[in-house]
């Protein structure tokens, strides 16, 4: 018996190193392509290399010095923080809403579900195209009032160049000087109301996705909790504000990474919906990186831009990581 | 019985919101329909007078190659990504070893990096490995990224298999292999079918790799052609939005016929424990 | 079990779709063998998708055979839009990635020699143009820009003006308005037009390109030819009082043209134009070839504002990249590209002339007969929005300053922006 419980040991052993093995190359492939390339970018990031001829001569942080320094950089921070608000608050606002409605026995629920989801199967380069045409100006969104005998909507969506800031020489400018919060009155620190306009698409395709992460959720309080209350004489507003809402906090918080990190690398949406836009107005790093790279040949500048990137997604996404697998280990 | 006023309330939302979600494809729809006559802007919204397929013919024939090099990378990249995130997921839950978490957790992380922090180092190391600009080299960059999201799903299918079946196994002296083929991959089709839906609708959608990887017109999958469609403004609207909607159909389809899958993968990608 | 036998149902009927696709999606990928002769595949790469530049470089095509012989399979590789800013995009990953076309279309000048010549990717030609005598049929001063410490490496298929104002007669008949030939001139007519309602010019830059372009134009306009060139050699400073002026002109140019500008091409400018909402546009010569295609007759042209007697000029060229498929084959299509016949079979269809002198002019239409007589007469500087002034590091930064600009309408930040960039690139102190 005892015998046997050892060779049982041993053969365990053996195939623990087989398990390992099996793991093996999967590992290496993510060590490599993951950890390995992102050293790569690091360095080419801190070298000299500036044409389409690789060039790895160590100049330090001069490329990150020059992007803080460089204004279309300081609008794309600006752009990303602008859009990251509101498309994280638009997909959060919208899903949960139509999640707490659909959670009240609707019929054809499954149907509105369906269709409240489908465009998460859409790429993003389709979204942006029909969506380019949808708000543009002379047609689309603008031109349907005229359809119900209104007149047309006049209003240039993605075209509009006005950035909305606080001036200098307005009363609550010269407050902001005298507090010395001067500096927060540029243009840098406004909202370019193009990236409305992506906001919109984006958020077409995203919300449907934070409504079936609250649905879950909402499905996985238990029924007995807000019977009883009903029973107490709650209002359901507010059950949905003193049981639902502080018992969907981890859904809330798993969709706000999820969608914060979507629109810190956002991409593909504006490249082909809106590029750059006027002034910059719709401008985000993703496709900075990407000109800077591939057009103007700063591939340096390019590496930083992006090394950038993944230090805010790591700020966002380690944490959260962390806290999701520990959640899990308890449960 | 009458319907009380906030029973009305709730449905005129949704179906007004379920309005506005459909709108999109109306648009797609009624201007793929139209003649090239009828395709004016100012008469976007208007019924076709007369069904025409022109537009999707003409998207059709610009596309058709690229849709082809879309399936011809799709589905073996989408067959090698099952495999391997089965396999890492089977390993991960029940031959869990010493800094198998770690693994796990390092292998999560490639999951939300922003690619264009590879995407360099990526071109170059195609080109060593003699797959740069060729549909391989897409496949093997899609398997090799999609490793984290298949390995998390896969896990946490196998995770709900009782490991009590595993060890008894194990016990009665199941090897490592048979154990999969006898225990887990009979169970596994769930997963399996799972997996492939959110990589085929991934892979089909990406775009930072096929225009970075495949920059060859010839080979560029269709996301790819149809933004350069879309990007020249000489291509008729009406016929961008015809080949808007063709590039989406596989998705779609995929969508409407296994949405329940589909489903299953988002919230796996959201990372419910 | 029955659970299981649909999932597998569901499973295999997915992967059967896959393989079938995968079957149906097979490309023949046959090779020729012939007997001798060239053979194989020739892939050409350029952002020639449509209209007459795409006519033009099927009439090459259709040359190649019979200047060649063999039986080379061109493969046409094209990437639209954006000016070709795309499509360099494209070539630039597909260089870095070891991939290069057998040839592809590039603007002569800066964009050929910084990126391609200087980095090392590209083979010289000065064998091929001795041989071919080319060195007497093209303009000296077109030699000296597709050349590199002496040596050739792109063969110049055409020549392009890029400071033509196009107008519809038309609406200059309605309104009583002669055509602007100064810019004085030409605020005086636009105010006249805005009065009327009119847009009075018609703007699309969607692609940065035609504000590039634009500003380029009245900076010509402004500080004249040599003024202008010096500001790509440092000679003419950045931040003085002309450039100023140049700039503010820039400036009050924007407020003439139409509000939708940052979400139209130059193409879809042109139609304000040909329906009369536009009175005219400034844009290259290749707008000809579109007012052509949609069937309008009514246009006249000029120099753009201020810029009489200058040639504003830019080149498609094709060379050898170095490691290119196929290399006898690309030979012989340089060749195609720099002979007689092939610029007089595709410099009309394209809108442009020849790059070579010994073009016979009745081939060509009028406008195109006026730029080959102003093309010998003219003075010439290279187009900075087009890649022959600047290194492409360098236009992009002026183009994010531009593009601020166009938004923001501040010309005293676009001043210091431009004269900052021109330290950046290591030309000005």
């Amino acid at each position: 018996m005892n015998s046997s419980g050892h060779r049982l040991a041993r053969r365990l052993t053996s195939e623990r190193a087989v398990a390992i093995a099996l793991i093996v190359p999967s590992a290496v492939a993510v060590a490599v392509f993951v950890y390995g390339f992102i050293a790569w970018s690091a360095v080419v990031s801190v070298s000299e290399w500036d044409t389409v001829r690789p060039d790895y001569t160590y100049v330090g942080l001069d490329n990150f010095r020059d992007l803080f320094n460089n204004f279309r950089f300081q609008i794309d921070i600006r752009n990303t923080v602008v859009f990251t608000v509101l498309f994280v608050g638009a997909c959060l606002g919208i899903g949960f809403a139509l999640a707490s409605l659909l959670d009240r026995h609707v019929r054809g629920e499954g149907l509105f579900r369906s269709i409240y989801l489908f465009p998460m199967a859409v790429s993003f380069i389709v979204t942006g195209v029909v969506w380019r045409w949808l708000l543009a100006p002379r047609a689309g969104v603008n031109i349907l009032p005229e359809k119900v005998g209104a007149g047309s909507i006049d209003y240039g969506w993605y075209t509009d160049p006005t950035v909305l800031y606080v001036h200098a020489d307005t009363r609550l400018g010269e407050a902001l000087h005298s507090v010395g919060l001067g500096f927060l009155a540029n243009p840098n620190y406004g909202v370019p109301l193009a990236i409305t306009s992506v906001v919109i698409a984006a958020t077409w395709q995203m919300s449907g996705f934070v409504m079936v992460m609250y649905l879950a959720g909402l499905r996985a309080i238990p029924d007995e909790l807000r019977d009883a209350a009903r029973v107490d004489g709650a209002s359901e507003a507010q059950i949905l504000r003193h049981i639902s809402v502080p018992l969907l906090r981890p859904v809330t918080l798993s969709a706000m990474i999820i969608l914060g990190h979507q629109s810190l690398k956002i991409f593909d949406l504006v490249i082909s919906m809106t590029r750059r836009g006027p002034g910059f107005a719709t401008d985000v790093p993703g496709l900075f990186m990407y000109e800077t790279t591939f057009q103007g040949n700063h591939f340096s500048h390019g590496a930083a831009v992006s090394i950038l990137m993944l230090l805010a997604v790591s700020v966002l996404v380690i944490p959260y990581l962390f806290w999701s697998l520990r959640r899990e280990a308890r449960l | 019985m009458t319907l009380p006023w906030s029973r009305v309330a709730i449905y005129t939302v949704l179906v007004l919101f379920a309005l506005v979600y459909l709108m999109p494809i109306y648009v797609l729809l009624v201007t793929g329909l139209k003649s090239f006559q009828e395709v004016r802007l100012e008469q976007m919204w208007d019924l076709p007078s007369a069904l025409r397929f022109d537009s999707f013919r003409e998207a059709y024939n610009s596309l058709d190659s690229n849709l082809a090099n879309s399936f011809k990378m799709v589905v073996p990249a989408t067959i090698a990504s099952c495999m391997l995130g089965s396999i890492n997921g089977y390993i991960l839950t029940k031959w869990r070893f010493p800094g198998s978490d770690l693994i796990f957790f390092l292998l999560l992380f490639g999951m939300f990096i922003p690619y264009q922090s590879i995407l360099i180092p990526l071109v170059k190391t195609l080109q060593q490995l003699h797959v740069y600009g060729s549909l391989w080299g897409l496949v093997i960059t899609h398997v090799i990224y999609g490793i984290p999201i298949t390995t998390l799903i896969f896990r946490n299918y196998y995770a709900n298999i009782p490991t009590e079946l595993v060890e008894a196994a194990k016990i009665d002296g199941a090897s490592i292999f048979k154990i999969y083929t006898k225990i887990i991959f009979p169970l596994s089709l769930p997963g399996f079918v799972v997996v492939a839906i959110w990589q085929f609708t991934s892979i089909w959608n990406d775009f930072l790799f096929a225009v970075t990887v495949t920059s060859n017109p010839g080979i560029q999958p269709a996301t790819v052609a149809l933004n350069n469609m879309a990007g020249s403004f000489i291509v008729e609207w009406n016929v961008q939005m015809a080949g808007a909607l063709i590039a989406a159909l596989p998705t779609l389809i995929v969508y409407i016929v296994l949405g329940r899958f589909f489903v299953r993968g988002l919230m796996a990608g959201a990372l419910r424990g | 079990m029955s659970r299981h036998a649909r999932w597998l149902i569901v499973l295999v009927a997915l992967f059967a779709a896959m393989f079938v696709a995968i079957a149906c999606g097979d490309d023949d990928d046959e090779d020729k063998t012939p007997s001798g002769g060239l053979s194989g595949k020739l892939e050409i790469f350029s952002w020639w998708t449509t209209g007459g530049e795409a006519a033009g470089l099927q009439k090459l095509y259709e040359l190649y055979p019979n200047q060649c012989g063999g039986t080379v399979n061109i493969v046409n590789s094209t990437v639209a839009g954006g000016g070709g800013a795309q499509a360099r995009q494209v070539l630039t990953t597909r260089m870095l990635g070891n991939d290069p076309p057998g040839s592809f279309q590039v603007h002569m000048g800066h964009e050929l020699i910084d990126s391609w010549v200087t980095t090392n990717y590209m083979e010289p030609l000065d064998s091929l143009f001795k041989e071919q005598g080319w060195n007497d049929v093209f303009p000296k001063g077109v030699l000296d820009i597709v050349s590199y410490q002496g040596k050739p490496y792109a063969v110049p298929v055409n020549i392009h003006r890029a400071n033509v104002l196009w107008y519809n007669k038309a609406v200059f008949t309605a309104n009583g308005l002669q055509p602007p030939k100064t810019l004085d001139d030409f605020f005086k007519v636009a105010d006249a037009l805005k009065a009327k309602g009119i847009t009075p010019l018609a703007l699309g830059d969607v692609d940065s390109f035609a504000s590039i372009q634009l500003m380029e134009t009245v900076l010509l306009g402004k500080l004249g030819a040599t003024a202008y060139n010096g500001l790509w050699t440092g000679a003419t400073d950045w931040k003085a009082a002309n450039v100023t002026d140049a700039l503010n002109a820039f400036k009050k140019t924007l407020d003439y043209v139409n509000s939708d500008h940052s979400s139209l091409s130059w193409d879809q400018a042109n139609d304000l134009v040909i329906s009369g909402k536009a009175a005219m546009t400034i844009m290259g010569d290749w707008l000809e070839g579109d007012m052509k295609a949609k069937n309008f007759t009514n246009y006249g042209w000029l120099p753009s504002p201020g810029t009489e007697g200058v040639y504003d000029a830019l080149s498609d060229t094709f060379g050898l990249p170095k490691n290119a498929p196929n290399k006898a084959a690309v030979l012989c299509w340089l060749k195609v590209v720099g002979s007689k016949a092939g610029q007089e079979a595709f410099n009309p269809l394209k809108g442009s002339i020849c790059a070579r002198t010994d073009c016979n002019p009745s081939l060509f239409d009028a406008y195109l007969q006026s730029a080959m007589t102003d093309w010998k007469a003219n003075t010439i500087v290279p187009s900075l929005a087009h890649g022959a002034a600047v290194k492409p590091g360098w236009l992009t930064e002026i183009s994010d300053a531009v593009t601020a600009f166009v938004a923001n309408k501040d010309a005293a930040t676009l001043q210091n922006r431009l004269a900052a960039a021109c330290k950046t690139a290591g030309v000005c102190k």
